[in-house]
């Protein structure tokens, strides 16, 4: 038989491919949910109609990813189970109860409160109202926290003892829930989100600049992105290489990979690009910065990088997916950088809103945050392998006792239907852009207030005149 | 560290916690699926926006019962977890899929033109009986027994499908559409709640007969369950429950004829409980039938302990605004589109 027709890599796959598709969605839902409340924060707050009008606008590209979120979601929960029992059998004690909690103080309370938000604006005073949205905005910010707890877990396991059959036991829960990678990987999690929506926003909203339309609210709206992309920009990176250090304490062999360095070395380059051959065991056509990898794992020009030969070759990640996976979230930071500077220049120089190049590149740039994203999963988590939970139960032991068959049929299931889905998702999701908000007729006074003129950031967030 | 082991029975309680919330997952996402089953028969395009506007605020409430249903055995009964998801590996995959297909349909519809909403509506109907019928075969398969073998699910792909499975998946589906007609009598009003009530008494034959059809099956398919419901002197005090049962359908029965409104839903919920008593009085103590036991399944007493301790801080919550969530949403459902 061919050796991908086993049941262990098609439950791989499948569980790449489903939460791929799942992840684009939280992570746009808790950008999207926090921006709703900040705007209906601002429209209580000064009762200007134009944060109502963008807020009515926005929830309903909103209920279109969570619904999406929810039901790919659902999915998640029973995979565990149905192709990961082994997993699921031997680390249900430490890792179920932090996702009960998940269920518990996050799902419900997103899923609740989203009727209200969705359809209560005339059944609820304004406050329940914006109380109503704060609690999808918390909601959605908890269930990052326990999610990537457990996550972060499989990657650096602590607190935990193992029986006799390899079961996992809890011995310290603190342990357990705040284990070395858990506040490097959220917080580097939730900037993620966050850019993520600030880059499929101002790609919205710069098309409606491009095209003279909706141009008030296109303005709030890029301007309130553009402010996100310069504040959070360089934050995330900080928190990315943060979290690149606390991986080579943790689990260097992955750091080797993502370097595609194979021999130890004092001194060592950081390659831009190249091909890793892990036949051959070396990076082909590497062009190199030198003493850039010692200076930033190690903070010296010659300090000493392992290489991937330290491991044995069982114990080594795939080092391709993840020398290239990092790389493309390398280029998509660098190209949100060079986003957030030229922000910067043109709004000072006062043209941040004149349609031109730079809304165009925006307009290119509004999926590079969902990719850097999805870029920055794979490397750590195929970068985690062969282990599922890190240096003590092996992906390959893992799986259910189901066969091939049986797996085939829900992967090829899954991509027709999540094909379908998808598709039709981004098609209304387009369809509610190209139709944009309601205005209201307070246009006619639109250049008395703050808008109009070349503005401050207080114009924005806090009022008009 | 937490351990409650000393003092309290916690496999017990945290059966006592799963069967809760099977029971309220089964009461209403049952109702809206329901809703969904019985869409496509709908007389006209108001009625339908009136249907799917009765439930929109609160499907996705709903189903997170479902998620905590996974959640919770996954924690609570690791061991359970790891047999019974790979032995119903097909049925929950199909079970998922209906899900997507009608979860997205609720938003795609609201934002479709009118000649794809059809599409969306199709969507939303066969996914509602589909998403119905694979539970109902999940539960069937399951109560028939698991092949098990050194804790692990130990057989085939197909083993499933049995008629059995496909007869308790007829009657759930049955079962939900009752849920859902009588639902929608509460919430509507004139020709929707008309047509609503013709529905529920067609339904209420059908739901009584398959009803019947699953109670006198299950006790030949184990001497222990045969022996549980008809020796004496066991028979005379389960005895109660089929009266009980015969009670609540002729209040159900007149309750629809006598144009009630809210007592027809309560009644089928009603029965319905009384469906899940006789389900657990067969099974007990067996989380799978008569291979493993609440007990054998359980956690660690730590991994209980914690959650205990999670639940009942976090559930009377949940119940509270689940709660303002219906109150927020009360009365009858309207035609027109709910977004502003």
């Amino acid at each position: 038989m061919l050796d991908w027709y086993n049941p262990v890599f098609l439950s791989r796959v499948q569980f790449a491919f489903v939460i791929s598709f799942h992840i684009i969605f939280p992570a746009l839902t808790i950008g999207l949910a926090s921006w709703l409340a900040v705007l209906e924060a601002l429209w209580l707050k000064t009762k200007h109609p134009i944060y109502k009008e963008i807020f009515h606008h926005w929830v309903k590209i909103f209920s279109v990813c969570f619904g999406m979120g929810v039901v790919s979601g659902v999915v998640m929960s029973y995979q565990f189970g149905t192709n990961w029992s082994e997993f699921s059998y031997k680390a249900g004690n430490v890792i179920g109860p932090l996702l009960a909690f998940e269920v518990l103080t996050a799902f419900f309370l997103e899923a609740s409160f989203l009727g209200v938000m969705l359809f209560g604006w005339d059944r609820v005073s304004e406050r329940a109202h914006f109380f109503a949205t704060l609690m999808v905005a918390i909601g959605t910010c908890v269930s990052s926290f326990w999610i990537l707890s457990v996550n972060s877990w499989m990657h650096t396991p602590a607190g935990f003892i193992k029986d006799a059959s390899g079961v996992f036991l809890p011995a310290s829960w603190m342990e357990i829930i705040f284990n070395p990678s858990f506040l490097y990987r959220l917080t580097h999690m939730l900037l993620a989100a966050y850019l993520s929506t600030a880059f499929f926003a101002a790609a919205v909203s710069a098309g409606y600049l491009l095209k003279k339309k909706h141009i008030a609210h296109a303005r709030v709206i890029f301007a309130m992105s553009m402010f996100i992309v310069v504040s959070l920009t360089p934050l995330q990176i900080i928190a990315g290489h943060a979290h690149g250090i606390n991986t080579l304490k943790h689990q260097p062999v992955k750091v080797a990979a993502m370097e595609g360095i194979w021999d130890s070395e004092h001194g060592a380059p950081f390659k831009i690009i190249g091909w890793p051959d892990s036949k051959a065991e070396t990076t082909r056509y590497s062009i190199e910065i030198p003493y850039a990898s010692s200076l930033v794992l190690t903070n010296s020009l010659h300090g000493k990088v392992r290489g991937l030969k330290e491991w044995e070759r069982a114990e080594r990640p795939p080092v391709l997916v993840v020398f290239w996976s990092f790389r493309i979230m390398l280029a998509m930071a660098t190209l949100m950088l060079l986003v957030g500077i030229i922000a910067v220049v043109k709004y000072l120089n006062k043209t941040l809103f004149k349609a031109g190049h730079f809304h165009k590149f925006c307009m290119i740039m509004g999926p590079s945050g969902l990719l850097a994203l999805l870029a920055g999963w794979v490397t750590t988590e195929v970068g985690r392998q062969p282990w599922v939970i890190y240096n003590h139960l092996l992906t390959k032991n893992a799986a259910s006792a189901v066969s091939a068959y049986e797996v085939s049929i829900s992967l090829l299931a899954f991509i027709l239907v999540y094909s379908i889905v998808f598709s039709a998702g981004i098609f209304y999701i387009f369809k509610l852009i190209k139709k944009g908000p309601k205005a209201g007729d307070w246009h006619d006074d639109y250049g008395t207030h703050g808008l109009a003129h070349p503005l401050t950031i207080y114009d924005i967030f806090l009022g008009h005149k | 560290m937490l351990d409650f082991s000393n003092t309290l029975n916690l496999p017990l309680i945290w059966g006592a916690i799963i069967l809760l919330a099977i029971a309220i997952y089964v009461i209403l996402d049952g109702f809206d699926l329901g809703v969904g089953i019985l869409f496509l028969f709908a007389p006209s395009e108001e009625c339908k926006n009136k249907m799917i506007n009765s439930i929109a605020p609160f499907w996705d409430g709903n189903e997170t019962w479902l998620v905590l249903g996974g959640g919770v055995l996954f924690a609570a009964f690791p061991m359970a977890y790891a047999i019974i998801s790979p032995a119903v590996y097909l049925p929950i995959l199909f079970m998922l899929v209906a899900l997507i297909f009608r979860g997205v349909a609720f938003e795609f519809r609201f934002k479709a033109s009118a000649e794809y909403r059809k599409i969306w509506d199709m969507s939303f109907h066969y996914g509602s009986v589909f998403a119905a019928f694979m539970q109902g075969v999940i539960l069937g398969s399951i109560v028939q027994g698991v092949s098990v073998d050194n804790s692990r699910f130990a057989g085939k792909a197909f083993d499933w499908l049995s008629a059995f499975s496909v007869v308790t998946g007829i009657a759930l589906v049955m079962g939900y559409a009752l849920l859902g007609a009588t639902w929608i009598i509460m919430k509507s009003s004139a020709t929707t709640q008309n047509w609503a009530r013709r529905v529920a008494s067609y339904l209420i034959v059908h739901v009584l007969f398959f009803m019947a059809i699953v109670c006198l099956w299950m006790p030949f398919i184990d001497d222990a369950i045969y022996a549980r419901w008809f020796l004496w002197p066991n028979c005379l005090y389960v005895a109660v429950i089929p009266l009980v049962t015969i009670y609540v359908s002729s209040r159900l029965i007149h309750a629809i004829r006598a144009n009630y409104e809210y007592e027809p839903f309560f009644m089928t919920i009603a029965l319905f409980m009384l469906g899940f008593l006789g389900l657990l009085i067969s099974l007990w103590p067996y989380i799978v039938p008569r291979s493993v036991t609440f007990t054998q399944a359980a956690a660690s007493p730590k991994s209980l302990s914690i959650m205990l301790v999670g639940v009942t801080i976090a559930l009377p919550v949940i119940l509270l605004y689940t709660g303002y969530n219906y109150y927020v949403f009360r009365g009858k459902a309207d035609a027109a589109s709910m977004y502003k």
